[in-house]
């Protein structure tokens, strides 16, 4: 751990990154850290799956979290909106501070939690309901608006996660008849519809075609403007493409945090410049 | 002993012969079986239409059942059957559905979802007359006379282990995925099983109710000494009610010709109602399962 | 509460208010139908319960009034109000084992045929049609058993087995005449066509738990179909097989409206299984909603007690045998 280069997350000077020299540090300060992950350490019954990380995410930018399959990425992603709690034997240590509150907390209401921190899958996962049911859904079930209002929030939904084009005419049709490219997109477009603060994407684009994947990266730019985005990705390229922030975790470890410039031009850490080179994965 | 004697291996050598003849006849075997299998499906059916068709009437429908020598129907079997299934999937299913719900979404791994599961897989092959003994002790004792709430009731403890089994089966079926994302929407767990995972399991689900009726709506054993039987049109819950396997059962074992006949009609009635019920019940499943 | 400290920092709006208290109803539903859910679990633990202990106390003074003397006497007799499970006891047994002994080579016979032998496009339409089977109601084999088999059985078969067996030692009272049509043999037969499905759709598909590649590389040695059957798939299965064959001794043991109409109800041990006979399950049956007094109703809910303990305790041995199974599968 000595050696690694860590970003000391401390949310009181949230601009101290050790930025390697050379690199453009980011425009000064403006960064504020929507999420501190500190000392986190991860169960899988009795196998340890995170060995202690500590990182910041900040407000209104997208962190990638990039490492070969089993470095616990995905595992920290479902940490950050509990996910886990829904298997038993499955469990947290250290702490996860949203805007300084512990989510970690066994007091703390998960659906709160999960309202304010929304998830999109690997594969997408539309509900067995019409594509309109699928947005209103959420929104139902947290607000009491009327019928004229709720079909601007679907639409506006489905206009920010740009799928109202395509699917405005059959609003009834059933959300599984569309192509998967469509269902990702309507995944976050309930995801988004619902106001979260935190849009945690784990694989998004990992079972879709290029050109659908495209889209999806497009999307993700134009909503960093009002989200906080953490994105785990296998893909290098989208990593570099998408994100202000990438941390590369390996075996449970977080090796490397920095801005995604530095990580993909010029690691610190041996096993970042292996990994970002293909030399393992 | 190391070297390889290929005349041993031709298609001619009598041990090859012999084995291979061995195993001509053990697949003829094999295939016989499975003719035998399904002659005894056929013979039974045709045994039913060739004894049973000729009494279908309207009368059978719209008569009550008749005193020995006279004309009648099976109307008060029927209708008893229709109301005493009815009232027993009506209370089984959802203490079925909603234990199933616990084992597959609540308590998956845990130590009472395993103990129930052993004892409902075993309920639901347990034999149904005990079940008509503990109704007997439990409600008819109690109530002092027969009655066709304790045959509904009796009917109701065979529901609920069928249920139990296919809900939880399908609810299992649900991707994980898909409960994931409702929670990572704010949803609670119980919208998100009532919304979510039911409505992704439902055709498995209403698969399971239909081979629960299926299943009761052929059961004499349990109604036996529950509702016992009543030779008239009786609707009334507190009473003696007849159903059509009773009906079958008494007229059946009868010396007259009349009764035999008209239980080889209930007997027709019986089977083909619950053989579409489980074939609708597959053909419905097999659907979901696309 | 820490949950409150998490709401926007905006402050407690009335939107948040109206959040907070859309949270708390959450809560309560949840709890609420997790103890509904948790309550239906518990009430089919309680049915069983319920089942055994109105059972015992049913039984009680048939127990208490003949002792163990009840499991070995013969006598059933409700005038002198003497009453002895044996004979009922040794029906359901020996019918049982009757119906194994058919249906186990038959329904392992079935089951070969469906995976080794089968065009795949009749596999599911001849898999069906045997489930069908489980399908039609017991009565309606009691029914085609007592009109239809048992006239047919009295014609053909008994005369042939009393006549091929009636001099050879031991066999000639195994098949004493004369040939009645009902009795223990014809129920034996019925029971067996009755879990024939039961057998053949377990086999079936613990046959399909064979990994092809080890039957492909019998083949690749050389073995014909049917050594790959005897030598790989049985033995590979052979836990699951004993489980499904458990599981269809199981339903045979408590089998009741077919037996009733063709075992013949008679209270005694013959030693011909041609000869009439009765089953736990047929008596109670029969004779339930006539039993007069107090012991002849108690006598027969102790043969329900016995058959219920019977049959638990097949059914357990068959669901820990299936359970062995699966976890091999899951690995």
């Amino acid at each position: 751990m000595t050696s690694i280069d860590l970003a000391r997350s401390n949310p009181a000077e949230p601009g101290q990154i050790k930025i390697a020299p050379g690199a453009r540090p980011m425009a000064g300060a403006g960064l504020s850290e929507k999420i501190s992950v500190r000392g986190l350490k991860f169960f899988y019954g009795d196998s340890l799956a995170l060995k202690g990380v500590d990182l910041p995410i900040y407000e209104r930018k997208v962190t990638a979290f990039i490492g070969p399959s089993g470095c616990g990425k995905s595992t920290l992603l479902r940490i950050l909106n509990r996910m886990y709690d829904l298997y038993p034997k499955q469990r947290a240590e250290g702490q996860v501070l949203l805007d300084g509150v512990d989510v970690l907390s066994p007091k703390l209401d998960l659906n709160l939690l999960r309202s304010r921190v929304g998830m999109v899958f690997q594969k997408p996962t539309p509900f067995p309901m019409s594509i309109y049911d699928n947005i209103a859904f959420g929104i139902r079930l947290y607000e009491k608006i009327s019928k004229s209002e709720l079909d601007g929030r679907v639409e506006a939904a489905l206009r920010r996660a740009a799928l109202w084009n395509e699917v405005k005419d059959k609003l009834d049709a059933s959300g599984l008849s569309l192509s998967g490219g469509q269902q990702q997109r309507l995944c976050i477009a309930r995801t988004i519809a619902v106001r979260p603060e935190v849009i945690l994407l784990d694989e998004p684009c990992s079972a879709l075609d290029p050109i659908s994947t495209a889209k999806i990266e497009e999307l993700i730019d134009e909503l960093k403007a009002d989200y906080t985005i953490a994105i785990v990705t296998h893909n290098m390229q989208q990593a570099s493409r998408t994100s202000e922030f990438t941390a590369f975790m390996y075996l449970g470890e977080l090796i490397e945090f920095g801005e995604t410039q530095q990580i993909f031009m010029s690691p610190h850490d041996r096993r970042t410049q292996d990994y970002i080179t293909g030399r393992f994965g | 002993m190391t070297v390889l004697e290929p005349s041993k291996h031709t298609a001619d050598a009598p041990l090859y012969r012999r084995r291979r003849g061995k195993s001509v006849l053990m697949m003829s075997l094999s295939f016989a079986a499975a003719f035998v299998g399904l002659a005894f499906l056929v013979v039974i059916l045709l045994t039913l239409l060739i004894k049973g068709f000729g009494g279908l009437s309207l009368a059978v429908f719209t008569e009550n059942t008749p005193p020995p020598g006279s004309q009648g129907g099976l109307l008060n079997a029927i209708v008893g059957s229709l109301i005493m299934t009815a009232i027993g999937v009506a209370l089984g299913t959802p203490v079925g559905i909603l234990a199933g719900t616990y084992m597959a979404e609540y308590g998956k791994h845990g130590k009472l979802a395993s103990i129930v599961r052993f004892i409902n897989d075993i309920l639901l092959s347990a034999p149904s007359i005990v079940v008509g003994l503990f109704v007997y002790e439990v409600v008819v004792i109690h109530m002092g006379h027969f009655s066709g709430i304790a045959g509904a009731l009796a009917l109701a403890i065979i529901v609920v282990p069928v249920v139990v089994r296919t809900t939880e089966d399908m609810l299992n079926l649900v991707p994980s995925q898909l409960r994931e994302a409702a929670s990572s929407l704010g949803l609670p767990r119980s919208t998100v099983i009532q919304r979510i995972s039911y409505k992704a399991a439902q055709a498995g689900m209403i698969t399971g109710v239909l081979l629960a009726i299926a299943r009761v709506s052929g059961e004499t054993a349990p109604l036996l000494f529950t509702a016992l039987n009543n030779q008239f049109g009786s609707t009334d819950l507190n009473a003696p009610m007849s159903s059509l396997p009773v009906v079958i059962f008494q007229f059946a074992l009868s010396p007259y010709a009349d009764w035999q006949a008209l239980a080889w009609t209930g007997a027709l009635i019986v089977t083909f109602a619950v053989l579409a019920l489980s074939i609708g019940a597959r053909v419905l499943s097999a659907g979901a399962q696309k | 509460m820490t949950d409150l400290s998490l709401q926007a920092p905006s402050g407690l709006s009335a939107a948040a208010e109206a959040r907070a208290s859309k949270l708390r109803s959450f809560r309560i539903k949840d709890g609420a139908f997790r103890n509904i859910t948790l309550a239906s679990a518990l009430l089919v633990l309680a049915i069983l319960g319920g089942v055994i202990l109105a059972l015992v106390i049913g039984s009680a003074l048939a127990f208490s009034t003949f002792g163990f003397d009840f499991f070995v006497t013969q006598a059933w007799n409700p005038v002198t109000e003497k009453f002895g499970a044996l004979s009922p006891i040794y029906g359901t047994l020996v019918t049982s084992l009757i119906a194994m002994l058919i249906a186990v080579p038959l329904g392992l016979g079935i089951a070969i045929f469906l995976t080794e032998l089968c065009p795949p496009v009749l596999r599911r339409p001849i898999g069906v049609a045997i489930e069908l089977l489980a399908g039609i109601p017991s009565i309606i084999y009691g029914i085609w058993g007592l009109f239809v088999f048992a006239p047919l059985l009295q014609e053909t078969v008994q005369p042939f087995l009393i006549s091929v067996f009636g001099h050879v030692p031991v066999l000639s009272t195994l098949f004493a005449g004369p040939p009645y049509g009902i009795g223990i043999m014809t129920a034996g037969f019925i029971l067996a066509i009755m879990v024939l499905p039961f057998i053949t759709s377990i086999s079936r598909d613990v046959f399909e738990t064979v990994p092809p590649v080890l039957k492909e590389a019998a083949y690749g040695v050389g073995c014909t179909r049917w050594e790959v059957v005897r030598q790989i798939v049985i033995p590979f299965t052979r836990v699951g097989l004993v489980g499904g064959v458990m599981l269809g001794l199981g339903r045979a043991l408590g089998e009741t409206m077919a037996v009733t109409f063709v075992i013949g109800n008679a209270h005694k041990i013959s030693g011909s299984i041609l000869a009439p006979g009765t089953t736990i399950s047929a008596s109670i049956a029969n004779e339930f909603t006539e039993a007069v007094g107090d012991l002849y109703t108690s006598s027969l809910i102790a043969l329900g007690l016995i058959l219920f303990i019977i049959t638990f305790i097949v059914l357990s041995i068959a669901r820990l045998m299936l359970m062995r199974l699966d976890k091999k599968a899951g690995v």
